[in-house]
């Protein structure tokens, strides 16, 4: 690949770099010159202006391959992410079979390569996620599994999460919860509050995830030398938790969706099924408080839980519906709009987020745009506004109530492993 | 997908959501699935309706059919089991003229909206005319009615915690015969208020036509933001009502929730939120009950047919709200 891309404004916070009116080439996948006023006789692209960052990475998505491939695949997933503007995804072990054994690592791998997208695989923390035994996590490991999470559903007995701890720190993983407390959530369809009172639909408790973080918190203190990583971070409290023990120099990080940071339980009363998931949207004070937090550094990074269902999974009432929405098309638009423009986060302080934490959270390297190094970028226009269509959805399943929302900032393309991708 | 347009040839896309607001709320549809949206003058009218039906429903002798409906095809699809509030509608349907069918699909606790999707397809294909729809999941009366066009009406006859339409509407007839206007008056429902959309139902009523209204369970049973939603006050004390409540509306208890931890005993149930015949003694109020009773827990059996008792006659008038409520939705 010979690619000069011409006009760019360059955004690299680990080399404290913020420069417009660049040129930057890329032979081979490497980049090779940065400068201005550069000619070329390769394929020139003028971007007018657009950012080009560390190529983002989304650390937890489903990918439903080995399994649910009805509702999207490794290749159609990796599609998704790439025009979204993410060069590295990590997808999480609910498959079937889970992501329990090393051999679902490889065929994982194998379903992957190639693409300009990087994918790194999460495995199991219990086998087959039944939160009893300890997975096999040396040879998840030696097979290149960097995070470990029983994700769809929390490990119930603080004991065996005691173990799990214990074992996991041995091999530097890093451990993810998805934090629920399930005695208090059989059957909910929506956060418990105003809403769900009004509309009569049983609800989840912010308190049913922040027992577990708590509970954790003092498991990963006592243990001590793991790294925890709370997934998906929903609530209030759990904010306050993870500040208070960062404070206290717990080796805890989270992560946020970007409908956390967006959407209220009030969206379930216009959209229905397609604001339900699990952690559900919460209140206004909840989004609130995450947005302090991704702004205060409590909140590690963004990462999108995209989670694809069938159509005839969604139409249907609150209660049957299956939880989740896909994410990996909208997330950089709703960042920027809602979280950059809006004001709140510096366009450093987003590709932290974005790019930044979450590859150091999973051993990846750090990206570097200079040159000599590999080209991997996110490429965006911060202020182009546009309106997101279902004809624009890559994801095999289209389930999300961003369809029709207005944005402003659209991802421009992406750049990896010797391709690019440039969006329409 | 402008259900406008749909015809009879389309498959419908359903719809699961809309992303300017609803689409559903710009179309003139005439069903009843909630007090909630139901305005205060329609309220108003179905309860004077219901008064006319009563008076027509009295008549001795061989029945006269109203024909009010007489051409239409009434489907009755109760997904969760109810005999009376089920007959009641058959009843009304009938009186009016309608044709009727029911239905009460063997629901499982995993039975999920989409069958029930499937069962209105084709009963929509037979030309159905309205639906009296009852189901465990909140919402779905309304998840229905998105799908179908709007000449096809939807009643709600209970869904899930959520609302029971008719049944607020026939105890606010009564009491309004009983007690004259409701505006001023307190009423205090009594009773498992977390599981119960007959409390729901009646507050937001009981609040359009400006009653105050007093919760009373104890706190295992009250959800949190009940009072910032509805507006009704809240209390775990029975005994703090009795001298102000004008009327009691006593909600049934259900044996599970014993098993599944909300309180400890029928017998402390009983003690701290029955209408014991002392309690009835400290008061004046009048009694409702939805049915079915639990004999000797909310209400001893003499007191159900008293003089102070409306019980009776809320069933009367249950046939006649319905009546009210069917001609409402063809007109």
């Amino acid at each position: 690949m010979d690619l000069l891309l011409r006009n760019v404004h360059l955004i690299d916070p680990s080399l404290q770099l913020d420069d417009s009116g660049l040129d930057l080439e890329i032979r081979d996948g490497v980049i090779t010159r940065i400068g201005r006023g550069l000619k070329s006789d390769g394929e020139i692209r003028d971007l007018g202006g657009a950012i080009v960052a560390p190529g983002f990475f989304d650390m937890h998505v489903h990918l439903r391959e080995p399994g649910q491939e009805y509702k999207e695949t490794i290749e159609t997933g990796l599609n998704a992410a790439m025009a979204g503007g993410f060069t590295s995804v990590c997808c999480m072990p609910n498959t079937e079979p889970s992501i329990s054994d090393p051999f679902v690592v490889s065929y994982i791998k194998e379903k992957a390569a190639g693409h300009l997208v990087d994918l790194a695989i999460c495995g199991t923390m219990t086998k087959d996620r039944k939160g009893d035994e300890l997975s096999p996590m040396a040879a998840l490991a030696k097979a290149g599994v960097k995070m470990i999470s029983d994700d769809g559903a929390a490990v119930r007995s603080a004991e065996v999460m005691r173990r799990v701890f214990e074992y996991a720190q041995m091999f530097d993983l890093l451990v993810t919860q998805h934090c629920e407390e399930h005695s208090m959530t059989a059957g909910a369809a929506m956060n418990e509050g105003r809403v769900s009172t009004k509309l009569g639909l049983p609800g989840w408790p912010s308190v049913a995830e922040e027992i577990i973080i708590a509970r954790d918190i003092l498991l990963a203190e006592y243990v001590g030398g793991v790294r925890y990583h709370v997934a998906h971070v929903s609530t209030k409290g759990g904010v306050r938790l993870i500040r208070e023990a960062k404070a206290r120099a717990i080796k805890v990080s989270c992560e946020v969706t970007p409908h956390h940071f967006t959407l209220t339980d009030e969206a379930v009363e216009q959209h229905g099924t397609m604001a339900k998931m699990c952690p559900p949207l919460r209140t206004q004070e909840d989004v609130d408080a995450i947005i302090e937090g991704l702004v205060d550094g409590t909140i590690d990074c963004i990462a999108t839980d995209h989670a694809p269902h069938a159509a005839h999974e969604k139409e249907t009432d609150m209660v049957s519906a299956a939880m989740g929405i896909i994410g990996l098309e909208t997330a950089i638009p709703l960042g920027l709009t809602h979280l950059v423009n809006a004001g709140h986060l510096t366009f450093a302080q987003y590709i932290e987020l974005s790019s930044t934490n979450p590859r150091k959270l999973l051993g990846l390297p750090a990206i570097q745009i200079k040159e000599g190094e590999r080209a991997n970028l996110t490429i965006f226009d911060p202020t182009k506004k546009w309106r997101f269509a279902e004809g624009d959805i890559l994801s095999k399943s289209h389930n999300t109530p961003f369809v029709g929302a207005e944005f402003i900032g659209k991802v421009v393309g992406t750049v990896n492993n010797g391709k690019a991708h440039f969006r329409a | 997908m402008n259900p406008a347009t749909k015809t009879a040839s389309n498959t419908p896309k359903t719809k699961a959501f809309s992303p300017n607001g609803s689409e559903f709320s710009r179309i003139e549809r005439k069903d009843l699935l909630t007090i909630e949206h139901l305005p205060t003058e329609v309220i108003i009218h179905l309860l004077d309706r219901s008064d006319y039906y009563l008076e027509f429903l009295k008549k001795s002798g061989p029945f006269q059919k109203s024909k009010v409906l007489e051409g239409r095809t009434v489907a009755n699809l109760f997904f969760e089991a109810s005999t009376r509030t089920r007959t009641s509608f058959e009843l009304a349907e009938r009186r009016l003229g309608a044709d009727v069918v029911s239905l009460t699909p063997a629901v499982s606790s995993l039975a999920k909206g989409e069958s029930v999707l499937d069962t209105i397809r084709v009963l929509e294909a037979m030309k159905v005319d309205a639906f009296v729809i009852r189901h465990n999941v909140s919402g779905v009366p309304k998840f229905l009615a998105e799908q179908l066009p709007e000449d096809i009406h939807v009643v709600n006859a209970g869904d899930g915690v959520h609302e029971h339409p008719t049944q607020a509407l026939l105890d606010a007839a009564e009491m309004r015969a009983a007690m004259g206007d409701l505006k001023g008056k307190h009423i205090a429902i009594v009773g498992d208020i977390l599981h119960s959309r007959v409390a729901r139902s009646n507050a937001w009523l009981l609040k359009k036509l400006g009653s105050h209204v007093t919760f009373v369970a104890p706190d295992t049973l009250m959800p949190r933001e009940i009072s910032s939603v509805l507006g009704v006050e809240t209390t775990h004390d029975l005994d703090s009502v009795l001298d102000t409540a004008d009327a009691i509306m006593m909600l049934r208890i259900q044996m599970e929730r014993q098993a599944r931890g909300f309180f400890p005993s029928l017998e402390e149930y009983r003690e701290q939120y029955g209408m014991t015949p002392e309690r009835m003694l400290r008061s004046n109020a009048l009694i409702l009950h939805p049915g079915p009773i639990n004999h000797g827990i909310e209400l001893e059996s003499e007191m159900v047919y008293g003089e102070r008792s409306l019980v009776l006659r809320q069933v009367k008038r249950g046939v006649a709200v319905r009546m009210a409520v069917m001609e409402w939705v063809f007109s």
